[in-house]
């Protein structure tokens, strides 16, 4: 096939043939769900630089006592935007791209349910994103206070009432965000319509891939959670445009209303960022095990119980706001609960590594830290999620140690391995294992270095959110440790561009089929044609492209 | 496992007999779904502030219930399962009739809401930002009314393409997905009358 069909993979080679303004009027007009998952893909990745810069920025200033790089102000700003930015404008994105470019491809449908839709999803959430930071340009509003929200990534009310949040900042906030959510919503009742009503014959519901199960399940969730967002958010628009009282404690109003409602979105909202890369993890173990997943319907089964219990345990957000006994204690044990599931997936994962022929190449190496690391997120959520603990520790470092291990240590490491993992497919082009050695070296050390001292200073007391602190506390060292791994962490993420960039100018070509894999994906070329698959596959196990390379030995005889 | 027993599900079977649902069909009712858990939080907020009011005017002084509205609305379901079926004969005569009367009675209910809300602001001086009840009343009453909205322009549209001679009977699928929106919105309507005009009075 001709190079020209895909823009974005070749963007150095197509001078030649395609202009900047023909390459552009591809990107809007286009329905194509391998070039909308790239463009989710490659827009999140740049959401994730410019909130990376905001977080180096904030490690910057609290590297060493008494800095005043940033003014308070500015530092609130930074840190809500950087919030807001990874989970809203990354983790969401990047899910939806993951969804989009393998989902057909892995259930053999030629396109999503609804190619427009998904269009529209794509730039709903691309001019949320837009929204929020042009914020920096207006949104001071006609009383000129300050630009860009800062009052942090989960708003609470009644602080963003008008009385409280001047300015249009805080406006900015409510509608980028309602805006993606709306694009989050179209993507996923597209993802389980196409599940639904797309799968290739002979796959049935248990022979599917487990990453699309997990992007059925997640999509399931987005469609739960994220209208209690967007309805609280509407409630506040009311109250800030109309002066209504739904968080107006002046009037009658509850103050602790908004935080349950946030919280009954923001926590199936961590199990949803967390869910890809569960679903990364699912293909790449097995892959590079050589080995068939361990226990397919227990971790189907645990999937879909993740998705039940982490509707029921939002509060344990809210311990220290003083709920009744009786509620704190069903939050604590929905929280010990939703354990279970999630260590069946370890052990599951683990399990498949037991006795396989292990290759590291650079996405299982992402893959194994993700074991560990997000074992250790857990231990640590477990910890937090008992109530007593939680008050001695609620927003204290040791939260933001504990729910970075969660996004970097656990779902970013997992999605490192998967772009290294499915780069070939999308490009046609291997990724340089030495870079990417590199890339995961420098990175893992970074991170930990980075995110482990926080954890001993929540213990040793400094709160979270603190705009600066005073020396001789014994916070000075981890702080600077702290910062110092910030500089490995860029060092890796430069590398990562940099093989991206490298990969695509002269990588090795890839064949369709590099990493010797299972899943209907790597059955067509690399990259796929516009129509994905020229006849439509018939499958009859789960590990299709097995059964055509063993026909002596095919896995529809044992499953 | 099946494909294990004495005849194996063979590639030409297995395409044969393939057979999945609507995608249509699944995107609608999940969007059912992610709209019903929009009303929730709504009906949660108006459940959770029934009695905390500060200042007047409360809800027993001012609310009617509104029947006739009430009436039309759900009886716009009923036309509308009409229209369908006459859709499916290829009654088109029938069809535009019973579309038509549907669109009069959901016209009804926006109506009554409208004089509704014009005597509860102009008399009894209960607006968004007078208290709680009339915060949570407006916003969980203004929603389904909002939604009433966009059905009723959709259901416009599809009269206008009838009547403007557009083979609307090959459109039954997508004229099934706009009832089954119809009937959520009635049905959304059937709790946010218990939740105002009972629980809250």
């Amino acid at each position: 096939m001709a190079a020209s069909d895909y823009p974005l993979e070749y963007p150095s080679h197509r001078h030649a043939e395609f202009s900047l303004s023909e390459t552009l009027y591809e990107c809007v007009t286009t329905v194509d769900h391998k070039r909308l998952g790239l463009m989710y893909i490659v827009a999140a990745l740049i959401f994730m630089v410019i909130g990376g810069i905001m977080a180096s920025v904030i490690r910057l200033q609290l590297a060493v006592p008494d800095a005043h790089v940033v003014s308070p102000e500015t530092f609130n700003r930074l840190f809500t935007m950087h919030g807001t930015t990874m989970v809203f404008l990354l983790g969401m994105p990047i899910l939806a791209g993951f969804a989009n470019y393998l989902v057909p491809l892995m259930i053999g449908a030629r396109d999503m349910a609804f190619p427009r839709l998904n269009a529209f999803g794509f730039w709903a959430f691309l001019f949320g994103g837009l929204l929020l930071y042009s914020s920096y340009i207006g949104g001071g509003g006609l009383s000129g206070a300050g630009s860009a929200p800062d009052v942090g990534w989960f708003a609470y009310s009644p602080l963003t009432e008008r009385a409280f949040s001047r300015g249009a900042s805080t406006d900015f906030w409510i509608l980028a965000i309602m805006l993606t959510g709306v694009g989050s919503i179209s993507s996923a009742i597209n993802v389980i319509a196409t599940i639904a009503s797309m799968r290739c014959p002979g796959m049935t519901l248990i022979k599917m891939p487990l990453f699309v199960w997990m992007m059925l399940v997640v999509s399931w969730m987005i469609i739960l959670a994220l209208p209690p967002l967007s309805a609280c958010q509407i409630m506040l628009l009311l109250d800030r445009f109309l002066g209504a009282h739904a968080f107006d404690t002046q009037a009658g109003g509850s103050a602790v209303l908004w935080q349950h409602y946030f919280w009954i979105f923001g926590h199936p909202e961590v199990y949803i960022l967390v869910f890809p890369a569960f679903a990364v993890m699912s293909e790449i173990i097995p892959v590079f095990s050589r080995k068939p997943i361990f226990g397919r319907q227990a971790m189907v089964g645990a999937a879909v119980a993740i998705g039940f219990i982490s509707m029921s345990v939002w509060a344990h957000h809210m311990f220290a706001v003083g709920m009744t006994s009786t509620a704190n204690m069903f939050f604590v044990a929905a929280t010990m609960l939703i354990a279970v599931p999630t260590g069946i997936k370890i052990f599951n994962w683990l399990a498949t590594m037991w006795g396989g022929k292990l290759r590291f190449a650079t996405p299982m190496l992402f893959c194994c830290a993700f074991l560990f690391q997000f074992l250790v997120a857990g231990l640590t959520g477990v910890m937090l999620g008992v109530a007593p603990f939680d008050w001695q520790l609620h927003d204290s470092y040791f939260v933001v140690g504990h729910f970075h291990f969660v996004l970097i240590g656990g779902i970013i490491f997992a999605l490192f391995g998967g772009m290294y993992y499915w780069f070939p497919k999308a490009s046609g082009k291997m990724m340089s294992e030495t870079l990417g050695k590199w890339h995961f070296w420098l990175f893992c050390v970074g991170f930990n270095m980075t995110f482990i001292p926080m954890h001993f200073l929540g213990f040793l007391g400094m709160p979270r959110r603190i705009y600066t602190y005073a020396p001789g506390r014994g916070w000075d060292l981890l702080n600077m440790v702290a910062s110092i791994g910030v500089i490995f962490q860029i060092a890796g993420i430069a590398c990562f561009i940099w093989n991206v960039i490298q990969s695509l100018r002269s990588g090795e070509p890839a064949g369709d089929d590099p990493w010797d894999g299972w899943t209907l994906e790597w059955t067509t070329s690399s990259p796929p044609p516009e129509y994905n698959f020229e006849k439509l596959p018939v499958v009859r196990s789960s590990r299709p492209l097995w059964d055509l390379k063993h026909p002596q030995d095919p896995d529809w005889k044992f499953e | 496992m099946a494909t294990s027993t004495l005849v194996p599900a063979s590639p030409e079977n297995l395409e044969r007999e393939w057979k999945l649902p609507d995608r249509g069909m699944i995107g609608i009712g999940f969007l059912i779904i992610t709209e019903s858990s929009l009303f929730s939080i709504f009906i949660v907020s108006y459940l959770y502030y029934i009695g905390k009011n500060l200042s007047g005017p409360y809800p027993k002084d001012v609310l009617d219930i509104p029947i006739v509205a009430t009436v039309c609305l759900l009886s716009s379901s009923l036309t509308m399962i009409m229209a369908e079926r006459a859709l499916k004969r290829n009654q088109l005569g029938r069809f535009k009739l019973w579309w038509t009367v549907t669109i009069l009675l959901g016209a009804e209910f926006l109506i009554s809401t409208g004089v509704e809300w014009h005597h509860l602001i102009y008399i009894d001086h209960l607006t968004i930002a007078t208290n709680l009840f009339g915060t949570t009343f407006y916003s969980l009453v203004g929603l389904h009314a909002s939604h009433v909205i966009v059905g009723m322009t959709f259901l416009l549209l599809v009269l206008i393409l009838t009547l403007s001679g557009f083979p609307i009977q090959t459109q039954e699928r997508r004229v099934a997905f706009l009832s089954w929106y119809w009937h959520f919105v009635d049905a959304v309507w059937v709790v946010v009358f218990s939740v105002v005009y009972l629980i809250g009075r």
